[in-house]
């Protein structure tokens, strides 16, 4: 017998090990998410993916599914405080979307516009974050880093390479490059790795690619984020660790 | 007895820090603007050129705030306006003048009219006509209090259009898949 908890007062089957996103991903459920990503280990930074389980928050990309819980996520009290997060994330950076090559595949725009979020609402910070041109074949755009770890985790555990880190401690926390330098042209990095595919907004980005696909053809012009997670899941990479579906990038 | 004639709502519009994209983006709504026109009148606005707003029940701003006639003229709208809508991203993020908020004022002005090759003789407008740029350029939340956004650059004349008949007809605007955009 299949053990099973309630999500939205849906049965979801889950295997030993799974949390609480797996399993719900597996069974056709979708849970708003962003620094989640089916390939790698969950990281529970962005909150985003967060629910109610027996009347307390939880993330449910680390909670460990259990027989019996009643898990609520798409009600109002949990989508008001993912729609806040957002709204903090486009406060905290510079995400000037008109502008940005990532537009129209970046899973934190496509998340703006499922939970209908209208303004960042806080009071923008517009740091000053230089842009990284240094690699003659990538660029790193640090403006649009909302420090989900995905490019740490890509380089670490599946290229092998360690070209990507976090540094600093709260508002101060940042993506650094690991080169002496502190320069992308001084690491490793190979437009073929893993750390290419798997950024979810436009921090890395591979030169000279720009804008190909046209408006009203890019990703999530087609259909929702909600849609299209679904799809995704499970996500799984090929033998040669690439994997087509992770954010449009090519 | 016929019965009484509902009075038209009555509509300001204005671009501050923006390129009049968004207005442009509004005339998109092509012949429906007749279908408007049943329903509004326009108040102070590039379509009028009335100067002033006089007392409205919905003002719809495009652009940011970067200069000092911006926040007057802004101040002038909220105190006016029942309902306030911010349009377009200048105006809901402040938007492509925003991009200047991390340098220094001083130096862009510097390196614009002084140092670039090409105004060899220039010197930095001082016209007491000219307003004062702000250090920074804001969204316009962050200066009053915005009852609406309309995020896009522009929104699509589909956007507007759903959205003023949305709230026209007394219900919260939504735009949904394909009409809210940031770009």
């Amino acid at each position: 017998m299949t053990d099973i908890f309630q999500l939205d007062g849906a049965n979801i089957p889950f295997e030993p090990g799974q949390t609480v996103m797996q399993a719900a991903l597996t069974a056709g459920h979708y849970i708003p998410h962003l620094c989640y990503h089916p390939e790698f280990k969950p990281h529970g930074s962005c909150k985003v993916c967060t629910v109610k389980v027996n009347g307390r928050t939880a993330a449910s990309c680390t909670m460990p599914a259990e027989a019996g819980l009643n898990v609520e996520s798409n009600i109002e009290e949990m989508n008001g405080l993912r729609r806040t997060l957002v709204q903090m994330l486009f406060a905290e950076g510079n995400h000037f979307c008109p502008s940005c090559e990532k537009s129209g595949n970046c899973m934190l725009q496509a998340l703006g516009y499922d939970l209908e979020v209208h303004t960042a609402g806080f009071r923008h910070l517009y740091p000053d974050r230089p842009l990284d041109a240094s690699h003659k074949d990538i660029l790193l755009d640090f403006n649009r880093c909302i420090l989900c770890e995905l490019c740490v985790r890509a380089s670490a555990e599946v290229d092998g390479k360690d070209v990507f880190a976090l540094s600093g401690r709260g508002i101060t926390k940042h993506l650094i490059v690991n080169a002496e330098s502190g320069l992308l042209k001084d690491t490793n990095i190979a437009l073929t790795d893993k750390a290419m595919q798997v950024c979810p907004v436009g921090v890395i980005l591979p030169k000279r690619v720009g804008f190909s696909i046209p408006i009203g053809k890019r990703r999530y012009d087609q259909r929702p984020v909600s849609a299209q997670a679904l799809d995704d899941a499970p996500r799984q990479a090929d033998a040669s660790g690439s994997c087509d579906v992770c954010e449009g990038t090519p | 007895m016929n019965a009484p004639v509902k009075p038209k709502l009555r509509i300001a519009t204005t671009s501050l820090a923006g390129c009049f994209g968004c207005h442009m983006s509004f005339l998109d709504i092509d012949e429906r603007l007749l279908t408007l026109l049943d329903l509004i009148e326009f108040d102070r606005s590039p379509l009028t050129d009335i100067k002033h707003c006089g007392s409205c029940d919905i003002g719809i701003i495009e652009g940011g705030i970067c200069n000092a006639e911006n926040v007057h003229v802004l101040r002038e709208f909220r105190k006016n306006c029942k309902t306030l809508i911010a349009i377009g991203a200048c105006a809901v993020t402040g938007g492509l003048p925003a991009q200047r908020n991390h340098l220094d004022l001083g130096s862009c002005l510097t390196e614009v009219y002084l140092t670039e090759p090409g105004l060899a003789h220039g010197h930095i407008p001082n016209d007491p006509e000219l307003p004062l740029p702000l250090d920074k350029v804001h969204p316009l939340h962050e200066v009053v209090k915005i009852d609406y956004f309309i995020p896009g650059c522009p929104p699509s004349g589909d956007a507007i259009w759903k959205f003023l008949t949305d709230l026209i007809a007394g219900k919260t605007p939504e735009l949904g898949h394909g009409l809210i955009k940031y770009d």
